[in-house]
């Protein structure tokens, strides 16, 4: 009988114990999987410097993030593209007021496989590609060598991104190959001849070869002053105006100091 | 105390039981409850016929899953042609030809195929099986219809040779053994007389094995290639319903028709794998009471 009355005695005391670690200030935030890489490493940081705050990212998708805004469960919500009118309604229709913070800039960068000879495609001839008008590299100045197209999953925000840029809301082919991460799509084009891809410039790896749109090259320069077309925003989300500690974690993560980990994780600083 | 022990020991096992089943009923219901109102918009024929998934198109979005059901069926009856065999032929091996020394190391083996997550054999298939496809048969990708009926194979092989070999080795010693005295050969007594005799236990085994390769994400996610067509060869790509819900799902905007549809992809698949387990529990009560 003594045994089972230690071990209960340590169980209430452990969670006791538990219960007072938690009792730190506490931010979660969740959202777009493109902006994951930058609240992780920034809530790394910032926690460093801040140890009685306790910031927890998750992923799960734009979407997800706005709505779990909503839904009150998270004081954050990352988004990879702007918040719909759509969820905005939603949003007020529970009280909640979504308010944007542009946290950083990102290219979508058009990738083909390294034995690739394009060099350069008009967005007029990306817009080809992908409605399946244009199915064979010799079209576009290449090998003559048929085209796989990889696109990312319509739901992504990179995508829709990349529809309303590049295509203009057209409908992308129906044998285009839709991935479900940047990784994979990266993936897919090193070791696929034909294809061609995109996906965010920080996902850019040695294994592909980024064309230029428009004869320019994505980078923090093309993407800033806006000859790049394929540029986009990141933000992050609150309800109302963002104070206290969630205003300061924004706040740090828009200075120079927090703009150095979005460099550091391959986007574009403001 | 003795009776309090048996009582409380009783309780319990009844909670757990109840409550699995209350949580089981509550997701089916969650599903349903979330699925439905889509059919206020979309017609059924139209959900289930069209040839067109377009769900976040700006103007006109598309809600017809006909080619992503196609695909589902495609994959799976593609891994179910490599597992059949496979898995069979194992079980066979197993159960008729192999020692008693080889049957105790190679049944774990080929069950421990089924402790593979499923995420590894896909990481396999992308990074290892696709690029080989691509090259051996010199396509234009390697993500597409073959690749996804291999590592599908290969998940559903130890599920049939697992379940067939249990129902081979059931069937009666003596069968064998009259057969055989009759002077049927061994092959002869195997084709002939045990399989048929272990017939039902072999049907259960490859409708389990269908519900597992129909049900299965992950693979098809990584694998397929993920294109919203009907393959017109094993050579193209293409989208089934699993992996379709997984993609979007984390982006749709909550309540809307798109997070509807994809709700109501699942109810198709909870009906398709409900049936094909009930079928499988006929098969295999038929087994029990003959």
């Amino acid at each position: 009988m003594r045994k089972y009355i230690i071990i209960l005695l340590t169980l209430v005391l452990s969670f006791a114990a538990l219960s007072l670690a938690a009792k730190g200030k506490q931010i979660t935030c969740s959202g777009s999987t493109t902006v994951l890489p930058i609240a992780q490493a920034a809530a790394e940081a910032y926690m460093d410097t801040h140890p009685d705050l306790n910031i927890s990212v998750r992923g799960g998708g734009s979407g997800v993030g706005v709505a779990a805004l909503q839904n009150g469960t998270v004081q954050i919500a990352n988004s990879s593209r702007p918040i719909k009118s759509k969820e905005i309604s939603a949003c007020k229709a529970k009280g909640v007021d979504p308010r944007a913070y542009v946290i950083a800039n990102d290219a979508i960068a058009i990738v083909v496989h390294k034995g690739n000879a394009v060099q350069n495609l008009s967005i007029k001839q990306i817009k080809d590609i992908y409605t399946g008008k244009i199915t064979n590299w010799k079209q576009v100045g290449g090998p003559s060598l048929p085209i796989v197209v990889v696109s990312r999953d319509v739901a992504s925000g990179t995508f829709e991104v990349f529809n309303e840029k590049a295509l203009g809301g057209a409908k992308v082919a129906a044998s285009a190959q839709l991935l479900a991460s940047n990784n994979a799509v990266v993936t897919a084009v090193s070791t696929t001849p034909g294809a061609i891809g995109y996906a965010g410039l920080g996902y850019i790896t040695d294994g592909v070869k980024v064309v230029k749109v428009e004869n320019v090259t994505p980078s923090e320069t093309t993407a800033k002053n806006g000859t790049y077309k394929l540029a986009r925003k990141l933000y992050m989300y609150t309800n109302g105006k963002a104070k206290g500690d969630v205003g300061n974690f924004i706040g740090w993560l828009q200075s120079p100091a927090g703009q150095e980990i979005v460099k550091q994780q391959g986007f574009i600083s403001l | 105390m003795n009776d309090f022990k048996e009582k409380s020991f009783k309780l319990i096992t009844y909670i757990a039981a109840l409550a699995s089943i209350m949580l089981l009923l509550g997701i089916i219901f969650s599903v349903f409850a979330e699925g439905i109102p889509l059919f206020k918009t979309i017609k059924i024929a139209e959900f289930l016929f069209g040839r067109d998934w377009y769900p976040t198109h700006g103007e006109a979005p598309q809600f017809g899953i006909w080619n992503l059901l196609i695909g589902s069926l495609l994959a799976t009856f593609g891994a179910l042609v490599i597992a059949v065999p496979l898995g069979l032929g194992s079980a066979i091996f197993i159960s008729e030809i192999a020692g008693s020394r080889l049957r105790e190391i190679a049944k774990p083996v080929i069950e421990l195929l089924a402790a593979i997550p499923s995420v590894v054999y896909g990481l396999f298939g992308m990074a290892v099986l696709a690029p080989f496809v691509r090259t051996l048969f010199n396509v234009s990708t390697g993500l597409n219809l073959l690749s996804t009926s291999i590592i599908l194979g290969l998940m559903v092989v130890p599920i049939i040779a697992s379940m067939s070999e249990d129902a081979l080795s059931t069937v009666p010693k003596q069968l064998r053994e009259a057969s055989l005295a009759l002077g049927a050969t061994p092959w002869e007594t195997i084709s002939k007389v045990v399989v048929p005799a272990a017939r039902s236990g072999i049907v259960g085994s490859v409708l389990l094995g269908f519900g597992r390769a129909i049900g299965e994400t992950m693979v098809v996610l990584m694998v397929a290639g993920g294109s919203a067509q009907i393959p017109r060869s094993i050579f193209d790509s293409l989208r089934p319903l699993t992996s379709t819900i997984a993609a979007e799902m984390g982006e749709t905007v909550v309540g809307d028709l798109h997070y509807r549809s994809l709700f109501a992809i699942a109810i198709l698949l909870f009906i398709i794998t409900f049936v094909t387990n009930m079928f499988t529990e006929i098969v295999i009560l038929k087994r029990g009471k003959a």
